[in-house]
């Protein structure tokens, strides 16, 4: 689901840096592991392609519990490795790790920012249901958006708490369920084909005429549902990036990289893709940093790790650090979706780019404490939003 | 409380419809070839994947509404008539007289290699066909609005099936001829009935059912890969409830999970995914032979 879209990035991105020259001087080579198999297999096959085929640094990977269970072994072999894509924000927090750091945002920000961009779209709603995956991540993020929202907002009123099964082929009772109640907001961190299905579910049943969406994880599924979601949804992008971002969609990096993306796959770039050419571009930047403290030479694991953490790099759409203690600091673009001739599908209209310093907790403290320290100010300090442009 | 009931019920028929139309297959097909078919959820996916196929390409015809519901019988006539003779003659008629073990480990491979086959031929997006539900259109129940094909559709077709199961199997020449080769393969044999014939047509049967079910879910969801393992394992708790090769049982079971399950989102949303389970384990412990099910004879 989002394997192939960071494939993709991965095999389009490592062509062009290999055409300029490598990173450098030396050209890149990919081995890419299915994570669908399981952690079990993960770790064996990170453990081989350290020990038996020589790999310098690892990307991994898309599931949390991957992503938790491949640091620390990472950390006994003594490999690099760049966390891209899964969100859960306890890997730096319960654990310090010398070989690993994560080269996008996580969890906390990614839902403390739709929330903020929420209570400023519709401040008066005063019931909520919630339909998210029964797994890790739809209950993580519900209890992150829980206790953020009793923080911003005490008293509103939570109707409904549906958890699907993972994998679930139809929502069609909870659709039900959520018309009889008619709770005026409805927050899903669903994804992929699940969200797909509750979308076009919803649609079909006119959910969205009666409750405002909130779909963090929303903007992954635009182009697939097409129309078929309306206008009025606030969609979130996990972090800074969209393939007509507010102020970068001009740039020629991004037109160029779109374009590229586009002729080859036939579809537009979505946020694993986006992830997965952050971690390429921080990859980059970090060896070419740590080369050039290292007075021309190839740098060890360890000098190359100790220049990840602190380190300031631009990717497609515009400029992330990764903190000291691992985490990757990002701003998060959260928008409402809106119907425009030059696309067949929703694009995001009325875009905030809330800042990591508003949505994401500091160093040193643990994300689900840090939530419940938050206020209605917050709110207000959000930068201004800005309207999609044709 | 009365409307929610009723709310809970109309899901419940919805889903419970879905449920039979696989979990009949698998039993029809365990009744009178004595293989529990692990494959059987790939036929249901393939089903599903072929239906959005031709859903999809009829949608691009100006007479798209029209086609958009025989598309998906179509869709189960083709994987039936292709997809289950082949298996059935180059791989099941091998395996007839093995141990029950192998026969699960083999179709569980067949599982396993159509469920890569599928990813080859539609790759790992989601797809979406929902051209049929379109064609039907909305309806209000009270304030809640339901889809037509959801409401009506989908258990009138169950209905209908297991209708015509019933009379097909009791009322025919063909379908008593079925009868017969279950209750003894051998006599059947010896009184000039073409067991070999039968297990075909039974398997190709089996298997346009579990399609059938696959079509009829498209254009309510959206198809990525791993489908036809959620349904299997659900109508296996289905099939094991009934009682292996009951029809009817299976029917019944499929209502009460279907029901189950939608009663408990609306009261206890957390048992929903338990519930199909818990209703087998209750069954089980009562009656281990499932709710239509008999303790099998030995004939010598």
């Amino acid at each position: 689901m989002f394997g192939v879209p960071g494939r993709n990035a991965a095999e389009l991105l490592i062509e062009q840096i290999n055409a300029a020259g490598g990173v450098g001087g030396v050209p890149l080579r990919a081995a890419v592991i299915d994570e669908a198999p399981g952690v079990d297999f993960l770790l064996g096959e990170c453990r081989r392609l350290a020990q038996n085929e020589g790999v310098d640094v690892m990307l991994a990977s898309i599931s949390s519990g991957s992503c938790l269970a491949v640091a620390p072994r990472a950390e006994q072999l003594r490999l690099p490795i760049l966390l891209w894509d899964c969100g859960t924000q306890r890997i730096f927090e319960e654990n310090s790790f010398r070989y690993a750091v994560r080269t996008q945002a996580n969890a906390v920000p990614e839902i403390v920012a739709p929330l903020l961009y929420l209570m400023r779209a519709r401040p008066e709603f005063r019931t909520l249901a919630v339909v998210n995956q029964d797994y890790a991540w739809g209950r993580d993020s519900w209890a992150i958006w829980k206790a953020a929202m009793d923080a911003v907002k005490p008293g509103v009123r939570v109707v409904a708490e549906l958890f699907p099964r993972f994998g679930a082929t139809d929502f069609s009772t909870e659709i039900t369920r959520l018309q009889a109640l008619r709770p005026d907001v409805i927050f899903s961190t669903s994804w992929g084909g699940e969200l797909d299905t509750f979308i076009r579910q919803a649609a079909e049943r006119r959910l969205f005429e009666r409750s405002t969406f909130v779909l963090p994880l929303g903007e992954s599924s635009l182009e697939r549902v097409g129309r078929t979601l309306p206008e009025g949804v606030i969609v979130g992008a996990r972090g800074d990036h969209w393939f007509l971002h507010p102020t970068a969609r001009d740039t020629e990096l991004l037109r160029g990289f779109t374009e590229a993306y586009r002729q080859r796959f036939s579809l537009y770039p979505i946020y694993p893709t986006f992830h997965m050419a952050q971690a390429l571009f921080a990859l980059k930047a970090g060896y070419e940093k740590a080369i050039a403290a290292n007075g021309g030479r190839w740098p060890s694991r360890e000098q190359f790790m100790e220049t990840m953490r602190g380190l300031e790099f631009s990717h497609l759409t515009g400029t992330m650090r990764i903190r000291e203690d691992g985490q990757g600091l990002e701003p998060m673009l959260i928008g409402t979706t809106r119907h425009v001739p030059a696309f067949p599908f929703s694009v995001l209209d009325q875009m905030i780019l809330y800042p990591p310093e508003l949505v994401m907790n500091p160093i040193g403290t643990r994300g689900l404490d840090w939530v419940r320290l938050l206020t209605p100010a917050a709110v207000q300090r959000a930068p201004a939003p800005i309207a999609y442009r044709a | 409380m009365t409307l929610l009931l009723l709310l809970a019920v109309l899901d419940g028929l919805a889903h419970a419809a879905l449920v039979f139309m696989v979990a009949v297959g698998l039993t029809l097909v365990f009744g009178v070839l004595r293989v529990l078919n692990v494959a059987h959820g790939s036929f249901f996916a393939i089903g599903a994947y072929v239906a959005a196929t031709l859903g999809t390409a009829a949608a691009a015809t100006a007479a798209a509404p029209l086609f958009a519901l025989p598309a998906l019988l179509v869709a189960a006539m083709l994987v039936g008539g292709l997809l289950g003779p082949v298996v059935e003659r180059l791989l099941l008629s091998r395996i007839y007289v093995k141990d029950h073990v192998l026969q699960l480990l083999v179709t569980f491979a067949l599982f396993m290699i159509l469920e890569d086959v599928q990813k080859l031929i539609w790759g790992v997006q989601p797809i979406f066909q929902d051209a049929a539900v379109k064609a039907l259109g909305p309806v209000e129940v009270g304030d809640i609005v339901y889809t037509r094909y959801q409401l009506f559709l989908l258990p009138a077709v169950a209905a209908a099936t297991l209708l015509c199961l019933m009379w097909f199997l009791r009322r025919t020449l063909t379908g008593r001829v079925i009868v017969a080769v279950t209750h003894d393969r051998e006599a059947a044999t010896a009184m000039g009935i073409d067991a070999a014939r039968v297990y075909l047509l039974t398997f190709s049967f089996g298997t346009m059912l579990a399609a059938l079910g696959g079509a009829l879910a498209a254009p309510t969801t959206s198809l990525v890969p791993g489908i036809g393992v959620n349904m299997i394992v659900l109508s296996f708790a289905v099939v094991a409830t009934a009682g292996l090769g009951q029809i009817e049982g299976a029917a019944l079971t499929a209502l009460l999970i279907g029901l189950g399950r939608s009663i408990a989102v609306y009261f206890a949303p957390e048992f929903e995914v338990v519930i199909p389970y818990l209703i087998m384990v209750a069954v089980l412990l009562v009656r281990p032979h499932g709710l239509f099910g008999s303790p099998e004879l030995r004939r010598v």
